[in-house]
C-alpha cells in the first residue's frame, strides 16, 4: 500500500503581529482578529524563499528516515511563488538533497492546492511502479499587496512528504479531486500581488470545494465524521476551516490539532499541509485523518489516511507546534523591506 | 559569474569537502590535489557534517551593495564536527553570537544578478536551536 514514509516541515522564524500591520494601515486589529481567526503571521527573512523553505522541509524528511538522495526518483514542488517563472525550483532542490539526476521534477501551480497536487502525482507513480520513492514538497512565500486584507494572513512555510510503499508511517487509502472554472482569486503573468473576488471565494470557491470533495470521498468510502480521529482542511483564515468542519459534521476536537493559521498564518501550498504533519505529529497507530486541500481558481484534494505501527518508532522530536512557538517578532518596517515592499534608488 | 558559480554548486549546495586518502587531510573549498602529498595524493570526496562550533566571527556594516539589505551580517569561521574550519555567512542577529556556540548548516540564498539575472544558492550557517 502507498504512503507516506516521512515528512518534514519548516516555518521561517519571524512573525509579525496583526496589531502591528493594522497600525499601519488604520484598520482595528481586533475586528481584524475577530474576522478573520489570524492573530500573526510567519514572515521569510531577506534570504529565504520557495527554494530555500523546500530544501530545509525535504531535508528533515530524508534525514528522519535516513534517507538517501539517490532513493529519491521524482520530485515535485507545489508554490505559486516560485522564485523563476522558467527554471524549476525542483531542480535546484533536487541538486541540494544530491539526488541521482536520473529523476523525474516539475514544479506545479494550483494555488494552495499545489502541495497536494505533488502527493498526487507520487502516489501514482510509486502505485504504478515508475520509482519506488518520490518527494512532494508544498511551499510558499506568498504576497498580499501593502493595505489589501490578504496582508493580515499571506505567509510563508514548506511541508515535504517522501512517498513510497516501503516502510510507511501512514496509509493513503484514497484521494479525489474536484475542480471547476472559478474565478476567485488569480495572479496575472508578471503581477506582484495576486487579486482576489472578497466575499466570492467564500460560497462559490473554497466551501463549495471543500465540502464537495470531503463528502465525496467520504461516501465512496462508506466513512462518516465520526469516522474520523481528525480532519484539516486548508487554512485561508482561521474561520473557514473550522466553519467548512461544522458543516461537514467534524467537532472542534477533531481539527484543533491542525489548527496552526491562527499563529503563522496562511502559508498557501503548506497550508493544510502543515496543518496535517502537526496531526502526524501525534497522530496514534490506527488513527484515521482526512486531509482535504483548497486551491483558488479552483479545485480540492481529498485524502483519506490511516496511521500504521511504524509511527511509533518514528523520529517526531521536531514538531510543528514546537516550530510555531520558536518565534521572533518584526515590525512593519522590518516586514516591509523583507519583502522587498520597498523600493530601492 | 554563472559558470564559475554554477561550477561549484555541489559544493555550496552541500558541504561536500575532499579527502586525501594519502595522508587523510580534508579539505573545503575541494581540492583536485592534496598540496602536501601532491602527485602522491588520492583525493575522494567526503561528506564533512552539517554541525559545527563558531570559532570566531566579523560582523559586517560597511556591506556590498548586494548586501546591504542584510547589514550588519556576520561572517564566521565554523569548525566542522569532522574537523574541518569553514567560512561562511551566519544568519542570525550580532547579539545572538557567542564563540563556542554550536551552529548547524542551512540552505538559503546567498543572492542575485539583479531582479532578471540568476539566483545564486547555498550553505550558511544559524545557531543550533536544540
Amino acid at each position: 500500500m502507498v504512503g507516506i514514509v516521512s515528512y518534514g516541515t519548516y516555518i521561517p522564524r519571524y512573525r509579525i503581529k496583526v496589531e502591528e500591520i493594522a497600525k499601519i494601515w488604520g484598520e482595528d486589529p481586533e475586528s481584524i482578529k475577530g474576522g478573520l481567526g489570524i492573530y500573526e503571521k510567519s514572515v521569510p527573512d531577506i534570504d529565504e524563499d520557495t527554494v530555500t523553505i523546500s530544501v530545509e522541509c525535504a531535508r528533515e524528511a530524508m534525514k528522519r528516515v535516513s534517507l538517501n538522495g539517490s532513493e529519491i526518483q521524482a520530485v515535485f514542488v507545489g508554490s505559486e511563488s516560485h522564485p523563476y517563472a522558467v527554471k524549476p525550483t525542483a531542480t535546484i532542490v533536487g541538486e541540494a538533497l544530491s539526488i541521482d539526476s536520473f529523476f523525474h521534477s516539475a514544479d506545479l501551480e494550483f494555488a494552495c492546492k499545489a502541495g497536494t497536487a505533488g502527493i498526487q502525482n507520487c502516489i501514482a507513480m510509486v502505485e504504478s511502479g515508475m520509482i519506488r520513492n518520490g518527494l512532494a514538497i508544498g511551499s510558499d512565500t506568498s504576497q498580499g499587496a501593502p493595505g489589501d486584507p490578504l496582508e493580515y494572513s499571506a505567509a510563508a512555510g514548506g511541508a515535504a512528504f517522501v512517498i513510497g510503499s516501503e516502510n510507511v508511517i501512514v496509509e493513503i487509502k484514497d484521494t479525489l479531486s474536484f475542480t471547476t472554472d472559478t474565478p476567485d482569486f488569480w495572479r496575472r503573468e508578471g503581477q506582484p500581488y495576486p487579486s482576489h473576488g472578497g466575499r466570492f471565494t467564500g460560497e462559490p470557491a473554497y466551501f463549495r470545494h471543500v465540502s464537495t470533495a470531503s463528502i465525496e470521498i467520504m461516501k465512496r468510502n462508506d466513512l462518516e465524521p465520526e469516522d474520523f480521529s481528525y480532519a484539516v482542511f486548508h487554512m485561508p483564515n482561521g474561520k473557514f476551516p473550522v466553519r467548512v468542519a461544522r458543516n461537514l459534521g467534524f467537532s472542534s476536537k477533531q481539527i484543533e490539532q491542525g489548527l496552526v493559521v491562527r499563529y503563522i498564518g496562511n502559508t498557501y501550498s503548506a497550508s493544510s499541509l502543515i496543518g496535517f504533519c502537526a496531526i502526524l505529529d501525534v497522530a496514534k497507530p490506527g488513527d484515521r485523518i482526512l486531509l482535504t486541500s483548497f486551491g483558488s481558481g479552483a479545485g480540492s484534494d481529498a485524502f483519506i489516511i490511516e496511521v500504521t505501527e511504524n509511527i511509533e518508532s518514528y523520529d517526531r522530536n521536531q514538531s510543528v507546534w514546537k516550530k510555531i512557538e520558536r518565534k521572533e517578532y518584526i515590525d512593519y518596517g522590518m516586514y516591509a523591506k523583507l519583502r522587498r515592499k520597498i523600493r530601492m534608488g | 559569474m554563472i559558470p564559475s558559480f554554477w561550477r561549484k554548486i555541489r559544493y555550496r549546495y552541500n558541504l561536500t569537502g575532499t579527502k586525501c586518502e594519502n595522508c587523510g587531510r580534508i579539505y573545503h573549498p575541494p581540492r583536485n590535489i592534496c598540496p602536501e602529498c601532491r602527485r602522491k595524493s588520492s583525493i575522494t570526496e567526503v561528506d564533512l557534517g552539517d554541525r559545527g562550533e563558531l570559532l570566531t566571527y566579523s560582523i559586517v556594516h560597511d556591506a556590498p551593495e548586494s548586501f546591504k539589505l542584510q547589514r550588519p551580517y556576520v561572517i564566521g569561521l565554523i569548525k566542522l564536527e569532522s574537523g574541518v574550519v569553514v567560512t561562511s555567512q551566519i544568519s542570525c542577529k550580532p547579539s545572538e553570537l557567542r564563540i563556542g556556540m554550536k551552529v548547524k548548516a542551512v540552505f538559503r540564498k546567498y543572492g542575485e544578478d539583479g531582479e532578471d539575472g540568476i539566483i545564486y544558492y547555498g550553505t550558511k550557517f544559524v545557531p543550533c536551536e536544540e
